[in-house]
């Protein structure tokens, strides 16, 4: 029998351990792209969050009826439907955001985060569930865009959020707000956070082998006192 | 009986081959190519004044303060003794423009050895040149400040200060080859005199720490290449002799494309990766935006050196 996992854990897994940005590797296109400025970071993964979560709740719920034949086709359509609602309130509600994300709003169609958890998850999993894992990923999103966001637009211009941080005589790191320097901070950011799971991991293992020892050393002692 | 066969054991030196010892050790080479980088120090501090020696400095003293703490914070043995980072801050120093900001070198300092070396294992792990990485960082964070060039000492052109490269590119004005041989023209701090250059390169070449081969292809490749061009139409495009002594060329020659972790080991590999880095210079200064592509070649045919070894291999004794 499958092993059931809590409501909580569903959450939390999207946030750190599966991170769509820095352990699952996806959407990485609007992640290098928008992120020259917190405030992008932020409209794209809200924006990206709120397709994940209705479409993942939708196909969730449809699971049963979506031939398996035709299941990518469908889950286009239902993602496609969001996006165009997302697409239309921020051009009618945020234009100056909509115009700076440019053509990244209508790609969250194709964005991998979606399909991926749509196929890996809300397909196999009910509906409560389903929306769980798509907030979890969706704030997991939203936080590795706004790190990368807040770091890009501080070197690269001084502020976050559009307010002044660093001093004026502090010469702007131009190559920060180039494509370049979303891959230098990426890649930065990836290898901080595999290395602090990687040290969790480390003490996770030394303590069930110290668990182990014990228990040995325990049943070898018993043994020996029966004798 | 067992204790004895240790004691035998400790005695031998056991280890895997190669068993052919070099006379030249990490440290001795290092020291070996500071030497032989002092005379383009010494020309840029005569053409571009006493704060260009500040400027390197600054670069190698973060440069040892970055691997520092980095090999601290990986738990690894400090190694700032082998000059490595010595070499590279100098390096560094040398091609940034004269009268550059002291906050940007050090931010060039520390990215060098930081990302362009640490990150990938340290020394000898490194696929691109750190200080030609830490030159392209700033490069892509200040353009202008990289780009404004100061008027050298003795020049005998007294309006302008641009490098004999952008000077041709943007207004088709061909400087003299005389200043540029002495080093009395625009440039980086280490990279105008063609003859100090000459000097330390051909050092580094006799004590055998430099294997000809590079330099020796990648200036036949200049000539050729570019000389193909001049034959084409030798108004429109310059001569051989220009393009050899201009920009960076001779710098990136005998001490970037040589670096011993980023350059071929095969002498084959080392011809094909010497007039590959010649043949991208000439493509980015004759049809590339920027006047100078030395830095960006190099880089490039860094990336390639893992497949030129690959692609070169020595046939073993025996094999068909």
């Amino acid at each position: 029998m499958k092993k059931q996992v809590s409501y909580w854990h569903e959450f939390f897994k999207g946030i750190w351990e599966i991170n769509p940005t820095f352990k699952q590797i996806l959407g990485m296109c609007p992640t290098l792209a928008v992120t020259v400025s917190a405030i992008n970071g932020i409209a794209m993964s809200l924006a990206t969050t709120f397709v994940l979560i209705f479409s993942s709740f939708l196909i969730s719920c449809l699971r049963k009826i979506i031939p398996n034949q035709v299941r990518i086709a469908a889950y286009i359509v239902i993602i496609a439907t969001f996006v165009t609602i997302a697409d239309l309130i921020m051009k009618a509600k945020f234009p100056v955001l909509s115009k700076a994300l440019g053509p990244f709003v209508p790609l969250i169609v194709v964005n991998c985060i979606i399909l991926g958890r749509a196929e890996a998850f809300a397909s196999k999993n009910p509906p409560i569930r389903a929306i769980l894992d798509a907030l979890g990923n969706g704030a997991g999103f939203f936080i590795a865009l706004t790190v990368m966001g807040s770091i890009r637009e501080l070197l690269g211009s001084r502020t976050i959020l559009g307010y002044q941080i660093l001093p004026l005589s502090f010469e702007p790191l131009l190559v920060m707000i180039l494509p370049a320097g979303a891959f230098i901070t990426l890649g930065l950011l990836m290898g901080i956070s595999n290395s602090i799971i990687e040290r969790k991991k480390k003490i996770e293992h030394n303590t069930l082998i110290e668990k182990y020892k014990d228990k040995m050393s325990s049943t070898h002692l018993s043994i020996k006192s029966s004798n | 009986m067992e204790n004895s066969t240790s004691k035998f054991i400790n005695k031998l030196e056991l280890s895997s081959s190669p068993h052919i010892h070099s006379k030249w050790s990490t440290k001795k080479v290092m020291w070996f190519v500071v030497l032989s980088l002092l005379p383009p120090l010494i020309s840029g501090i005569i053409f571009f004044g006493i704060y260009q020696l500040l400027i390197i400095a600054v670069s190698v003293f973060f440069a040892i303060v970055t691997e520092a703490i980095i090999k601290k914070i990986r738990k690894m043995k400090i190694t700032i003794d082998d000059g490595s980072a010595v070499v590279t801050g100098i390096l560094l120093g040398l091609v940034l423009p004269p009268n550059f900001s002291l906050t940007a070198t050090a931010i060039g300092a520390v990215f060098s050895i930081a990302i362009g070396k640490e990150l990938f294992g340290g020394l000898g792990f490194n696929i691109f040149n750190p200080a030609l990485i830490g030159r392209a960082f700033l490069q892509a964070a200040f353009p202008v400040a990289m780009t404004t060039w100061t008027k050298p000492n003795f020049s005998v052109d007294t309006i302008t200060s641009a490098t004999p490269l952008a000077a041709y590119k943007f207004d088709r004005v061909l400087t003299q080859l005389k200043p540029m041989i002495i080093g009395n023209i625009g440039g980086s701090i280490g990279e105008t005199s063609a003859i100090a250059i000459l000097i330390g390169g051909i050092f580094l070449i006799v004590v055998k720490i430099v294997n000809w081969r590079i330099p020796v292809s990648m200036i036949l490749g200049m000539i050729l290449f570019s000389g193909i061009f001049w034959l084409i139409d030798p108004i429109k495009y310059p001569n051989p002799l220009f393009h050899l002594f201009a920009g960076g060329f001779l710098l990136g020659t005998f001490f970037m494309a040589t670096d011993w972790v980023t350059s071929p080991i095969t002498a084959k590999g080392m011809w094909i990766f010497g007039f590959c880095i010649s043949l991208i210079v000439v493509i980015i200064r004759i049809f590339g935006g920027l006047p100078e592509g030395v830095m960006y070649a190099i880089l490039i045919m860094n990336a390639f050196v893992p497949l030129i070894n690959r692609l070169t291999e020595p046939r073993t004794f025996g094999e068909k």
